[in-house]
């Protein structure tokens, strides 16, 4: 089935506001670091991911879990002992990233659907194909740096379904690749989890504005009308020869209405809503935007046009709250 | 789009009073109205640390630990400071907006423990409404219901 809605779970109240608002899946992530949103407090225990399970297969849906960190090899056993548990609880696939984990799971739970993440990187369909030659991925979530054409070129040339991000937070084009947290905290998100560590976060009020530091390093400073955004290194203003802005990225949100006929119709499979850590709130406001979209697009593709409450909808939400098409459109290469 | 059927508060009633008053009438107030919908939740990694709300609007400072048996006043030093407006609180409390929507337009801010505020938020977040409403007074959760459904 074309076009699956897929929205983020931080919590049970989030995944029931997601299924009840039309998501056809919904993905999550145990409550340590064997996923890319590592928060304090957030995510599932076993008898929450049961929980959240039944509610889903009772309606007809999905649950993805996502284990899509880099396993280090002292506590190896946590990210072996997530999938068994992923296997036994019965979620319909694993988002895995690193290629040993891959391998331990098609050996020890041959029946596991396996689903390539975002975090393995994998941007051309020789790389998705590799994946799937070896390891039997069923799809492959594509980072954001892609064209469509180049999205397009990728999806004719593999038999692995293809996930698109289609809205939410924008990664700095080298997912799966970033140290850029590591240069200030120590630690990477491919292997703790997080982009800025909560903990190595500060936030000040001062007289010149409010500031973000990642570990003492000032990554920001919004004067009284600015937007803020999260306290991340990429997302940071920083002073290149002589002039202070965003040297790296814009804090701004990826949003891709405008394309879905063109999704549609080239086949992507899914389209993926980011925001694992954001509250039940923004799931259910975003889940319900994004539904309404695929349908009326599923229903004329050619006629099809966002409607104007839609966007100011998603605006509201979103990171700079601004948006953009990111890479999928883009005249250069 | 959300429409906004909550009140907006009238000026700066309490900006004057010191803030010990209130505290202790907020510590007391949600311990009875709100503890036994909050007593489920794993406040042990929070023991002992101080919060204080500030409602921009009312000039109203709250401040408070957390105990085993509820909310206690504390007037230390906050570990984390949460301020908005009494309308922004009554919204996030009906989890009619998402908190880092109010924080990237600047409608919300926390200072202190970052780490502390995403446990709390988290932790808050993941109650399930259902649950909380059934264990409120009833006149409480009629007017909680109302103000959910917009």
């Amino acid at each position: 089935m074309p076009l699956d809605l897929i929205c983020p779970a931080g919590s049970l109240v989030s995944l029931k506001a997601a299924i009840d608002h039309g998501a056809d899946a919904v993905y999550m992530g145990f409550r340590d670091n064997t996923n890319a949103r590592a928060f304090p407090g957030l995510n599932f225990d076993e008898a929450q991911a049961a929980e959240g399970l039944r509610y889903a297969h009772d309606r007809g849906r999905k649950v993805l879990l996502a284990l899509n960190t880099y396993p280090q090899p002292d506590t190896w056993a946590r990210w072996t002992d997530a999938v068994d548990r992923a296997a036994k609880l019965g979620m319909d696939a694993v988002i895995l990233a690193d290629a040993g984990l891959m391998r331990y799971a098609t050996r020890r739970h041959p029946q596991l659907r396996l689903h390539l993440s975002v975090q393995g990187s994998a941007t051309s369909y020789e790389a998705v194909n590799f994946y799937r030659e070896h390891f039997g991925i069923q799809r492959a979530v594509l980072p954001r740096v892609l064209s469509l054409p180049q999205v397009e070129n990728v999806v004719q040339h593999t038999d692995v379904e293809i996930e698109l991000f289609g809205f939410g937070g924008l990664c700095v084009m080298v997912e799966g690749r970033c140290l850029l947290s590591s240069y200030c905290t120590g630690e990477s998100p491919n292997s703790a989890g997080v982009c800025s560590p909560a903990k190595a976060v500060q936030w000040t009020d001062t007289p010149a504005g409010l500031e973000s530091r990642l570990n003492g390093v000032l990554l920001d400073r919004y004067g009284r009308h600015e937007k803020a955004g999260y306290p991340t290194l990429c997302k940071g203003r920083f002073e290149v020869g002589g002039d202070t802005y965003y040297a790296i990225e814009e804090p701004t949100s990826l949003n891709t209405l405008d394309l879905l006929p063109e999704m549609l119709k080239m086949g992507v499979a899914a389209i993926k809503i980011e925001g694992r850590q954001r509250s039940p709130a923004y799931v259910a406001q975003v889940t319900k935007v994004w539904r309404a979209a695929i349908d009326a697009v599923k229903k004329n593709a050619d006629g099809f046009k966002p409607a104007p409450a839609w966007q100011a909808e998603l605006n509201k939400l979103s990171e700079g709250q601004s948006h953009t098409l990111g890479a999928y459109y883009r005249p250069w290469k | 789009m959300l429409t906004l059927a909550v009140p907006t508060f009238p000026s700066r009633l309490f900006s004057r009073l010191p803030s010990a008053p209130p505290s202790l009438a907020f510590s007391l107030a949600a311990n009875h109205l709100l503890w036994p919908a909050l007593q489920t939740l794993d406040w042990e990694p929070l023991a002992g640390r101080r919060y204080a709300i500030r409602v921009k609007d009312l000039g109203l400072s709250l401040r408070f630990t957390v105990g085993p048996r509820g909310f206690v006043l504390d007037n230390g030093i906050p570990d984390l400071t949460i301020s908005a407006t009494a309308r922004d609180f009554l919204l996030l409390l009906a989890r009619r907006e998402d908190p880092d929507t109010l924080f990237f337009s600047r409608r919300l801010v926390s200072e202190g423990d970052t780490e502390l505020g995403l446990i709390v938020k988290n932790l808050l977040d993941a109650l399930d409404p259902d649950a909380v409403l059934s264990r409120l007074p009833a006149p409480l959760a009629r007017a909680a219901r109302r103000l959910m459904a917009g």
